[in-house]
């Protein structure tokens, strides 16, 4: 599914420096990744040159076999729409949409008919136990439930990719704990690969593959 | 010692550096719209008011200077009173000294404004003013029938120096005198020329008539007993008052104009005021985790108050020391290309002399500095009232706009000024009526958000995702809605509500002017200052000439009611008393006067307004020395005479006043008959008769409606500013909105949308938004131009004037502000567009 090789990144600037170098990395349909790292290694970047936010100064980036590099900005913001979900620390779901409707973001982007799209939203929020809340606003949500709002609307489109942020950093441990379990578990389900960036080893545990970002490219991470 | 105060106070200053003013330097172009705001609302009032205390104070100074050391000032008709009045008063006891006065004001050949003749008797004057006239080699100078004196501003307009001759349109002769001094009376900026009473008499045609008589009583002489007396002794239409009640009165009639103007800058202050609110909302949003952490690491709610009103008071300190100084420079460029009268024709012949107001700097200094801080007061309260730890939490700043306040602030302040509206003046200015105005726009402003709300909730959905997006953001932040548009709906609603109101009075000016000149030639005499118009003869000549078929002849005078008011025009036309409303635009009932009663007198409006003439009412107007009674028959409306006016058929007028001379005449030109040569003929016929004015109706309304419209270029410059102040303060709210949005707009940028489509997104809020902003702002508009039809222009100037929208224009506008605002928001919204805005996302990546 997703295919990094040799990946090498630099920032210019007067404190300019190489942030990744060649990196590869390989991740199948149905498998489900923890990166782990020190801040400032490069994990941000990295999440953004997988996601096509940011271009790699060498190497190549191919999701589904496309090379992401001969890509312009709306054919990787149409390949983003179909083939990416994304789950961020700060939930990041819309405060004027409600539940129903942030989840259905992508649907409405992709075009999907009402009738199915209301039929896949709801589907998804029975999934993560939200169905009750689908008239909600985001205001009246705890963060374990914006987060488990923002794990639907990252696979309500059946993405191939998941890529999600520390996405447990701004819960308490049991919130925590229930959204990896339900990340990892629709992840599976819907057969996408799944990258999960963190700093916490619990969290990496609950991934088939721990790998470990340093200065000198990713390793597989100490058991 | 700076050393002990950067110890003590360095830490706490640097950190209010770090919080308070660093921010601003990300935000230099609203800042700096809302310096110019609050600038120009200053520099607007300021100037008004320095041009004002400048003509008020120079007329006051050429009051003073002409009573000299006179206790009293008798005055009557302008054209003047029996002469035979002086011996009486001079002989009564009490008197130390009088002197007789006879004013006219004459036009200087090659001038088209006109010079004040003062002529006093010197032997009288030199007891009372003695600075009148300046020494001479020649002491009979003064006596000379052919010489005169001018003040140094006669002589600089002028262009003459003594021993030069000047030469003046007497009526229908030119005089020549001959310049025998200049005087150097101080600091005197009015044009006066100074003659020999008696030489003025005979010149004028004036023989037999004085206008003034200035009296200095005995040392120790109880002033207000011989006042008292000395009114007694007076023929009616003639009063006596102080100097100083004399200033008072002198600078009334430009009052109401004052304050409109003032209004006016007030206005622009507001705009200032709201465009600091929406920029200081904005900064405190974008704020919000800062504040919320310097809350937490100990700064108090009090203080957090402080500090944002505060950045709110160095905003309007600098922009109203900025206006102070473009306000000096401004009433200097109005002083020279527009007069010391602003347009309104109030103080024609005055030169008046600038000098910086300390007291009107001081309180347009305030004035700035609030509007500033109000402004900022209300993001302060809100700062003030944040929860920090909710406040620190990512993406809490977008919760601002979501709240909907109570309605009933916004329907109360509504309610009061719809209530307001209905009031009087107060001391005789529509105080109650600018009150409504501010109230209702209060209100207005205060409702905006439910508004939106409302009109929002009333949309289809859009099949776009990008309208979708647009319409659930709006629907989501209708606080947003104040925010960004305050500044608009005010500057709207004053662009729409003077819009109307100007049409209305244009509208109404045309179909009055087409009720007053029903005839197809009108010669007049007294534009050249001719007090004598035309003999019956003469009269008779006109109407006999080939290709008349129809003449008629008005004549008019000007009467003294009210000593502390300007004189009122008294006309003698013909006039069927049966059928008024047939020759005059009558706004009231005609009311035929019964048999027995007194004869009927049609007021104008401002004259009945003025002095209470109501229709039906019967009243004292002094006539030929006498009091004579009338019965008001009906009011009718006149642009032209802004004092007031007062008509009756012209026979009854030469009945009472002897006098059947015209100064006017309207022609009616027999089938074929060519204007222009009949104009020529009328002149072969008159002697002196380059100095009438011969005009067609076409021509008279032609320089009528361009001089309104010179009136109202003023007005609409001023609108045009503050619109567009309004529009770079939707930008920056816009700009402030989308930075504040830009976390929101990388989340859309991820999840899929396209830069095009985020910009449609964006271009279809702007749009949104600026057609709520229009239609408050039009709705809003609308009744406040009812208020200013209504309630502000009768009681400012005493006129009425009929509903007329101009449709056109105001479409035209509304497409306009429309495709600007629209065009803004694209503007702004590339910011959303950049990389910055997908950046923004990764601050927790």
């Amino acid at each position: 599914m997703l295919k990094l090789r040799s990946l090498a990144k630099s920032f210019g600037g007067p404190h300019g420096r190489r942030v990744l170098t060649n990196l590869d990395l390989e991740v199948s349909r149905g498998e489900y990744v923890a990166i782990m790292g020190e801040s400032g290694v490069g994990k941000s970047t990295l999440l953004n040159l997988i996601a096509g936010l940011d271009r790699a100064d060498e190497g190549s980036v191919e999701l589904d076999g496309t090379d992401l590099h001969r890509l312009d900005d709306d054919a990787l913001t149409l390949l983003r729409r179909r083939q990416i979900g994304f789950v961020f620390q700060a939930f990041h779901v819309l405060p004027y949409l409600s539940v129903f409707r942030n989840v259905a973001l992508p649907l409405v982007l992709n075009g999907v008919a009402a009738d199915e799209a209301d039929r896949r939203v709801m589907d998804m929020l029975e999934a993560v136990a939200l169905a009750d809340r689908s008239q909600s606003m985001p205001r009246e949500m705890s963060g374990g439930e914006l987060q488990r709002i923002a794990i639907a609307r990252a696979l309500v489109h059946h993405p191939g990719l998941v890529l999600a942020d520390e996405p447990t950093g701004n819960l308490d441990a049991e919130s925590g704990a229930q959204v990896l379990r339900l990340l990892r578990e629709r992840i599976v389900s819907g057969r996408a690969a799944g990258i999960l960036v963190t700093h916490s080893r619990a969290a990496a545990a609950t991934a088939d593959r721990v790998l470990m970002l340093t200065a000198t490219g990713l390793r597989e991470a100490p058991a | 010692m700076i050393a002990a105060f950067q110890r003590r106070f360095g830490p706490a200053l640097q950190t209010a550096f770090a919080i308070v003013i660093a921010p601003w330097q990300s935000q230099k172009g609203r800042l700096l719209v809302a310096l110019v705001a609050i600038a120009t609302g200053v520099a607007l009032g300021y100037a008004v008011q320095l041009v004002n205390r400048a003509a008020v104070g120079e007329l006051a100074q050429a009051i003073r200077f002409l009573a000299g050391e006179a206790d009293l000032v008798v005055r009557g008709p302008r054209g003047g009173m029996d002469e035979s009045l002086f011996p009486r008063l001079a002989r009564m006891p009490g008197v130390a000294v009088a002197s007789a006065m006879l004013e006219r004001e004459v036009r200087p050949s090659g001038q088209t404004e006109r010079l004040r003749v003062v002529a006093v008797d010197v032997f009288q004057a030199a007891r009372i003013q003695p600075l009148l006239f300046p020494e001479t080699a020649d002491t009979m100078d003064v006596l000379r029938e052919d010489t005169v004196f001018l003040s140094r501003a006669a002589a600089e307009w002028l262009g003459l120096r003594a021993g030069d001759s000047l030469a003046l349109e007497a009526g229908r002769r030119d005089l020549r005198l001959r310049v025998a001094g200049i005087a150097d009376a101080g600091d005197l900026r009015q044009r006066i020329a100074l003659i020999d009473i008696a030489a003025a008499q005979k010149h004028f045609d004036a023989i037999g008539l004085i206008t003034r008589v200035d009296i200095r009583l005995q040392p120790g002489a109880d002033a207000a007993r011989f006042l008292e007396a000395l009114q007694r002794e007076l023929p009616p239409g003639v009063y006596a008052e102080s100097p100083d009640a004399a200033v008072r009165g002198a600078a009334d009639p430009s009052r109401a104009y004052r304050v409109n103007l003032n209004v006016l800058a007030l206005f622009a202050l507001f705009t200032g005021g709201l465009l600091v609110f929406s920029t200081q909302a904005l900064s405190v949003t974008r704020r919000r985790s800062q504040l919320a952490l310097a809350r937490v690491l100990g700064l108090s709610r009090r203080g957090l108050v402080r500090l944002i009103v505060a950045e709110g008071a160095a905003i309007g300190a600098a922009g109203a020391l900025a206006g102070l100084a473009a306000g000096y420079l401004l009433a200097k460029a109005l002083l020279v290309f527009v007069g010391a009268d602003l347009g309104a024709g109030h103080f024609r012949g005055l030169e008046a002399a600038l000098a910086p107001e300390p007291l009107a700097m001081v309180a347009y200094f305030s004035l700035g500095v609030a509007a500033a801080v109000l402004g900022s007061l209300i993001p302060a309260l809100e700062a003030g009232r944040m929860q920090p730890a909710q406040a620190l939490k990512p993406g809490d700043e977008q919760r601002v706009f979501e709240r909907l306040r109570p309605a009933w602030p916004g329907l109360l302040l509504i309610a009061a000024g719809l209530a307001l509206s209905q009031l009087g003046p107060v001391a005789g200015l529509p105080l109650p009526g600018y009150a409504a105005i501010a109230m209702l726009l209060f209100g207005t402003l205060a409702l905006l958000p439910r508004f939106a709300a409302f009109a929002l909730d009333r949309l289809p959905v859009p099949a776009s995702s990008a309208l979708q997006l647009a319409l659930a953001q709006l629907r989501g932040a209708p606080g947003q809605a104040t925010v960004s548009l305050a500044a608009v709906v005010a500057a709207v609603s004053l662009m729409v509500s003077m819009a109307i109101m100007v049409t209305s009075f244009r509208a109404s000016l045309e179909t009055w002017l087409d009720r007053v000149l029903p005839a197809e030639l009108y010669l007049r005499t007294s534009a050249a200052g001719d007090t004598h118009g035309l003999s019956p003869d003469e009269q008779s000549r006109i109407a006999a000439l080939p290709g008349v078929r129809r003449v008629e002849f008005l004549r008019s005078q000007q009467l003294l009611l009210d000593p502390q008011r300007p004189h009122v025009s008294l006309i003698g036309r013909e006039l069927d008393p049966q059928q008024p409303h047939r020759d005059l635009p009558l706004v009231s009932e005609s009311i035929l006067p019964a048999h027995g009663k007194p004869p009927p007198i049609w007021a104008s409006e401002i004259a009945a307004a003025i002095y209470g003439f109501d229709p039906g009412a019967e009243i004292e107007v002094p006539i030929a020395g006498r009091d004579v009674r009338f019965t008001v028959a009906g009011i009718w409306r006149d642009y032209a005479r802004q004092n007031g006016a007062l008509l009756i058929d012209r026979s009854l007028y030469v009945a009472l006043t002897g006098d059947d001379n015209a100064s006017d005449a309207g022609l009616w030109l027999a089938p074929g008959t060519d204007p222009g040569t009949l104009a020529a003929a009328l002149r072969d016929a008159l002697p002196g008769a380059q100095r009438i004015e011969i005009a067609q109706t076409a021509e008279i309304r032609r320089l009528s409606l361009g001089m309104f419209d010179r009136t109202f270029a003023v007005t609409y410059a001023l609108e045009g500013v503050a619109l567009l102040i309004a529009l770079f303060g939707l930008s920056a709210s816009i700009g402030g909105l989308v930075l504040a949005r830009r976390r929101e707009f990388g989340v859309l940028r991820h999840l899929g949308m396209t830069r095009k489509q985020i910009g449609a997104m964006l271009v279809a809020e702007g749009a949104l938004l600026s057609g709520i902003g229009l239609a408050a702002g039009i709705a809003l508009g609308w009744i406040v131009s009812l208020i200013l039809i209504h309630v502000v222009n009768p009681q400012s100037f005493h006129w009425s004037m009929e509903l007329h929208v101009p449709w056109l224009a105001l479409g035209v506008f509304v497409a306009a502000v429309f495709a600007l605002s629209t065009l803004t928001a694209l503007v702004s919204g590339r910011q959303a567009m950049s990389a910055e805005a997908v950046r923004a996302v990764r601050e927790d990546w």
